[in-house]
């Protein structure tokens, strides 16, 4: 899998799926181009303008707290975001994002040292993290074999599509 | 080594003697969806190529986030999920009969000893009914409507264990709130957390419904209560076939027990914007209010409408609040009727909405405008849930929601004798 880069956004603890994206849309909006108008409005309400594809999320703890809504993690991909650092997620948005193909990493040390703007580059098989503004480099924990290739083929429904099955009935 | 509930009904799900860390794929009783989630799994489906679900005896359809609908829009997605409901044979499908964790419990739909997803966080509540459940996501459900199976990694368990008496006018959902402050809105992530001890065994199905239901609001992937004769008192009629209750090992083991004494519980509020920023009623008192709105799948159910009424019976709602009640099914609302609850509540000034979550997602029936302070019996209260950015929720149990309508402001429900 390619070496993931991109340039930081940075938020803090507790952003809850309300935050990334409000019930008042995604009841009734089911256009992922139109509803990602709308994404993080709650923590900043002209993040879907400023954002540009391949940017890097990197939180405090608990990113994606609340509901199951996994609007949460499309409308990120929708803009592009291309992998969320957080000390730690919640843990429906945790699967979600995988199943949708958004990298997740967690990490206590990323988000203290990380400014908004750093571009970081991330290997995923390795487990690294580069800071390469700072210069700094971390290991990070890897995601199990089995969810690293559900982000390798773009989420479940890539891997669906490419394997006739999921990998749970293999 | 023993097991814990959560061990042993994966265990059973796998077919593997499957421990606390311990990555299981498990056969799923029973799936479910509601209307904020199935549009997508409907779309991962068919982006999937599925032609055909797993079991559609197995697979529930509800909607109630937001019925009767208020756009074109949702209006568009109820009709999609009807027309995929008929497509794939689905007959489990609900529209206006209330909320789903509701809906699953007096239906039928969760069996103890099973595992039971929906695409819903507040899926944990099942954990009242002896099963395991567990929120997942829209395409994951895809993933289940198509094989009828899932991966989970075992969760450890996180006790909580009551002892003594809980003092009059001090609920579930202020126990739960209690926990909740104590140990944070992240305290059991990735955990299963289970309540036990005399006061536990004393609560009805529905209050153990409330406690269950908040474990999310901790992070928890499941809440659990140990199933006894009251769950099969109350499943007897509403599940088919035989009814088998999973209890923990004598020495299963627990990742911490925690001791609450029930005497020293309070009243709690929930303040804005976090679940998790728990205090004192005192600290609340006199906080003036715009809105009150009982009912969710929190606190919805009869026994809170039944306290509710009991509270505002000869009373009038304060001229400056407007109380809403959803009641959370029909059956319920049925219920409500024939006891003239609906009645008094009327008589107080209460608007009665119909069965569903109201409310509380922010989507209709009821939406905050700035500066707006609603008093709720939900369980969440982010910025902006249920309406502007700018108004205030806080959270409460149902008897503090009727006292403090009265009032007008927050009170605390033992020092007022109505």
């Amino acid at each position: 899998m390619d070496e993931i880069e991109g340039n930081v956004w940075e938020f803090g603890d507790d952003i809850s799926t309300d935050l990334i994206i409000s019930g008042k849309y995604k009841f009734k909006i089911s256009d992922m181009t139109k509803l990602a108008e709308h994404a993080m409005e709650g923590a900043d309400p002209n993040f879907a303008e400023k954002v540009n594809e391949g940017d890097i999320i990197v939180a405090g703890e608990n990113f994606g707290c609340g509901s199951s809504r996994e609007q949460a993690p499309l409308v990120l991909k929708e803009l592009g975001v291309s992998a969320i650092i957080s000390k730690f997620f919640a843990r429906i948005f945790y699967r979600n994002a995988i199943n949708v193909g958004i990298p997740v990493i967690e990490s206590e040390e990323i988000p203290e040292i990380t400014d908004e703007g750093d571009t970081l580059r991330i290997n995923l098989e390795e487990g690294k993290v580069e800071n390469m503004t700072k210069g700094e480099t971390f290991d990070v924990e890897t995601l199990p074999d089995f969810l690293l290739k559900v982000v390798e083929d773009g989420g479940l429904v890539g891997q669906y599509r490419k394997k006739g099955k999921f990998q749970w009935e293999e | 080594m023993g097991k814990t509930i959560s061990e042993k009904i994966l265990s059973k799900a796998s077919g593997e003697d499957a421990h606390a860390g311990d990555f299981v794929n498990a056969e799923i009783g029973t799936a479910m969806g509601q209307d904020g989630t199935t549009p997508l799994t409907i779309d991962a489906i068919e982006d999937m190529g599925g032609e055909e679900v797993w079991d559609s005896e197995s697979i529930v359809i509800v909607m109630d986030h937001t019925i009767p609908s208020a756009s074109v829009g949702t209006s568009s997605m109820h009709k999609r999920m009807r027309n995929f409901a008929s497509d794939m044979g689905i007959e489990n499908i609900y529209y206006g009969e209330g909320i789903c964790h509701q809906i699953m419990a007096e239906k039928g739909h969760v069996k103890p000893s099973t595992v039971v997803v929906g695409a819903d966080s507040h899926t944990c509540t099942y954990g009242a009914l002896g099963a395991f459940g567990t929120g997942i996501g829209s395409t994951e459900m895809a993933g289940v409507f198509l094989s009828g199976k899932l991966w989970f990694k075992v969760p450890e368990t996180m006790k909580f264990e009551v002892s003594g008496e809980i003092p009059d006018r001090v609920t579930a959902k202020d126990l739960a709130l209690h926990i909740t402050g104590m140990i944070g809105n992240d305290g059991a992530t990735y955990k299963a957390v289970e309540y036990a001890g005399e006061p536990i065994e004393e609560m009805e199905v529905g209050e153990r419904m409330t406690l269950c239901n908040l474990a999310v609001e901790m992070g928890a992937k499941a809440g659990l209560v140990e199933a006894d004769e009251k769950v099969e008192n109350f499943l007897e009629g509403r599940v088919e076939g035989e009814i088998e209750l999973t209890k923990n090992d004598e020495d299963a083991e627990f990742e911490e027990v925690i001791e609450i004494d029930g005497e020293d519980l309070e009243p709690k509020i929930a303040f804005p914007h976090q679940v998790d920023n728990v205090k004192s009623i005192s600290e609340g008192e006199g906080i003036d209010l715009d809105q009150v709105f009982v009912g969710t799948c929190t606190n919805g159910r009869l026994r809170d409408l039944r306290v509710v009424a009991e509270v505002l019976e000869g009373h009038e709602v304060d001229d400056s609040v407007r109380m809403l009640i959803n009641p959370a099914s029909r059956e319920i609302y049925e219920r409500a009727m024939e006891e003239g609850i609906l009645k008094t509540l009327m008589e107080a000034g209460c608007i009665i909405n119909n069965p569903g979550c109201g409310p509380c997602a922010g989507s209709h029936q009821g939406i905050l405008a700035p500066e707006e302070t609603c008093l709720s019996t939900a369980n969440r209260n982010f910025k902006g849930r249920m309406g502007s950015e700018e108004s205030k929720i806080y959270l409460s149990s149902p008897v503090t929601a009727a006292v403090s309508a009265i009032e007008g402001e927050i009170t605390d429900p033992r020092e007022v004798d109505f």
